[in-house]
């Protein structure tokens, strides 16, 4: 398999952690080396946003223009892609990307930002969320060597927002089924359902505690015939496995943790003993 | 509040607001989409009729806009395919300026987050929280976070670390991009 920038971002490297552990562990496993990129900062979050959109832009722009410079390990080869596992920078670097590529003024006066830092964007390279790369670029019919199946397993696909939306890469934001074939390979069954594109909330949890959690609760209900949920985004993860004391309680993991499960790596090795929902138990075969 | 009371810098992000819906048609495909509609008292495709004929004193007076879960169903589906969770960001930006006191909250915790971004590149978790509650000016908030709070300490995914100072690791760029937004 290929190698990718990484752009792990903040909370893979805090609340998130588990996140982080078995990303790594499972592209280790599929033969893919992972760069993390050097010095990278926070991308904004949902905050920039809401505070300032021009930081936003610079957050993300300092981030791409740090990737570009190592984007060539090999000079012989093409620069590699950027690997990001968390929605909510993937989407922010992905706009990041968009605006810099669409608005030459706009290129030129954070290049003049960056420049302090001997920094310059091109914008050239791939942004890619690590759902787009699992499902594009690894062949999940071809034997993977999934040592422990889980069948009898049912699972919720949940894909959240940004991962999906505004821009449509690898799946379909109204109806997304990129998860259904690297589930089904693990030996597990895909729940019907159709919260899986809906939204968990995401900062609303903290700052608006009640319509937060009522859309938590709505997917939760809406999983409980399901014995986990699967999810690609550290908030979504973070608000499901938070609030179930209200709603019907499901193990919300994270998809590398439930592909790892299934091609036998170690539970410590996929931080399983992490997630909130304690001894998350999945046995297969 | 008429748009032209307001000072220059709002004027120009309102008048940025206005031409991101200038072509809205009402048709109220935002509106039906968003998942918290039914929390809002006003909904989005009101919020862009307001904007556009000027009625910023019943669009403020309305939390609405504070709503927004940034989940992008809105801007995915507008059939004018125009960029209305930007322009809801563009709004929270506003409110948050004017200092309205309509979303004290959201506004505190994203200015904290941003703060804690440009003094440490990354977010520190536990420093966010702790001023987030000092910010409150509620002694009773941090209680209904505290368990979700021990169970992360206990994983060690949050770590308690001192306060720093000094200018802070990414205070040059949000300088030099505020000289360029001359704010
Ligand atoms: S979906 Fe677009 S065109 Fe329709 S009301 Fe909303 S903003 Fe206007
Ligand atoms: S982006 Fe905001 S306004 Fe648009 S549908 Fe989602 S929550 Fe509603």
């Amino acid at each position: 398999m290929k190698s990718y920038l990484y752009y792990p971002g903040c909370s893979l490297k805090g609340t998130a952690k588990e996140y982080d552990i078995s990303v790594t562990a499972l592209m280790t496993s599929l033969g893919a080396d992972l760069l993390e990129i050097d010095d990278w900062t926070c991308c904004g979050a949902t905050a920039a946003q809401a505070v300032d959109s021009g930081i936003g832009l610079a957050l993300g722009a300092r981030n791409l223009a740090l990737a570009e410079k190592n984007s060539r390990p090999d000079p012989e080869k093409e620069p590699l892609d950027i690997l990001v596992p968390c929605s909510a920078c993937y989407l922010n670097l992905k706009t990041a990307q968009f605006d810099l590529e669409k608005d030459k003024a706009k290129r030129e006066g954070i290049n003049q930002v960056l420049s302090k830092e001997n920094l310059s964007v091109q914008t050239h390279l791939k942004v890619r969320h690590l759902l787009d790369v699992l499902s594009l670029d690894v062949d999940w019919k071809k034997g993977l060597p999934f040592s422990n199946p889980l069948e009898g397993i049912k699972v919720a696909p949940y894909y959240g927002c940004q991962c999906l939306r505004p821009f449509t890469v690898f799946d379909n934001p109204e109806s997304p089924h990129s998860m259904d074939e690297m589930i089904q390979a693990a030996g597990a069954q895909v729940l019907d359902w159709d919260m899986g594109a809906q939204c968990c909330g995401a900062s609303n949890a903290t700052t608006k505690p009640d319509v937060g959690q009522y859309l938590v609760g709505k997917i939760l209900d809406n999983a409980k015939d399901a014995h986990c949920i699967v999810t690609v985004c550290p908030m979504c993860q973070m608000n499901l496995e938070t609030y179930q004391d209200k709603a019907h309680p499901v193990p919300v993991l994270y998809l590398p943790q439930f592909l790892g499960l299934a091609m036998g790596i170690a539970r410590d090795r996929l931080g399983l003993e992490l997630n909130l929902s304690e001894n998350v138990q999945l046995t297969g075969g | 509040m008429p748009v032209t009371d307001c000072p220059e810098e709002i004027q120009a992000s309102v008048a940025k607001v206005k031409e991101m819906v200038r072509s809205c048609i009402q048709c109220g495909t935002c509106s039906a989409s968003c998942p918290n509609a039914e929390f809002m008292d006003i909904t989005p495709r009101q919020m862009w009729r307001m904007v556009l004929t000027d009625r910023l004193d019943l669009l403020f007076a309305s939390r609405s806009f504070t709503m927004c879960s940034s989940c992008y169903w809105c801007t995915l589906r507008c059939p004018r395919g125009l960029e209305l969770t930007r322009a809801m960001g563009e709004l929270k930006q506003i409110g948050a300026r004017l200092k309205l006191g309509n979303s004290k909250k959201s506004d505190l915790f994203y200015r904290l987050f941003l703060d804690n971004v440009r003094q440490y590149g990354r977010v520190r978790e536990v420093e966010l929280m702790g001023r987030y509650f000092l910010g409150m000016r509620n002694p009773m908030a941090p209680l209904s976070y505290a368990p979700l709070g021990i169970s992360l300490l206990k994983k060690g995914k949050i770590k308690p670390e001192l306060p720093g100072r000094g200018p802070g690791k990414l205070a040059d760029l949000f300088e030099a991009v505020q000289h360029q937004e001359g704010i």
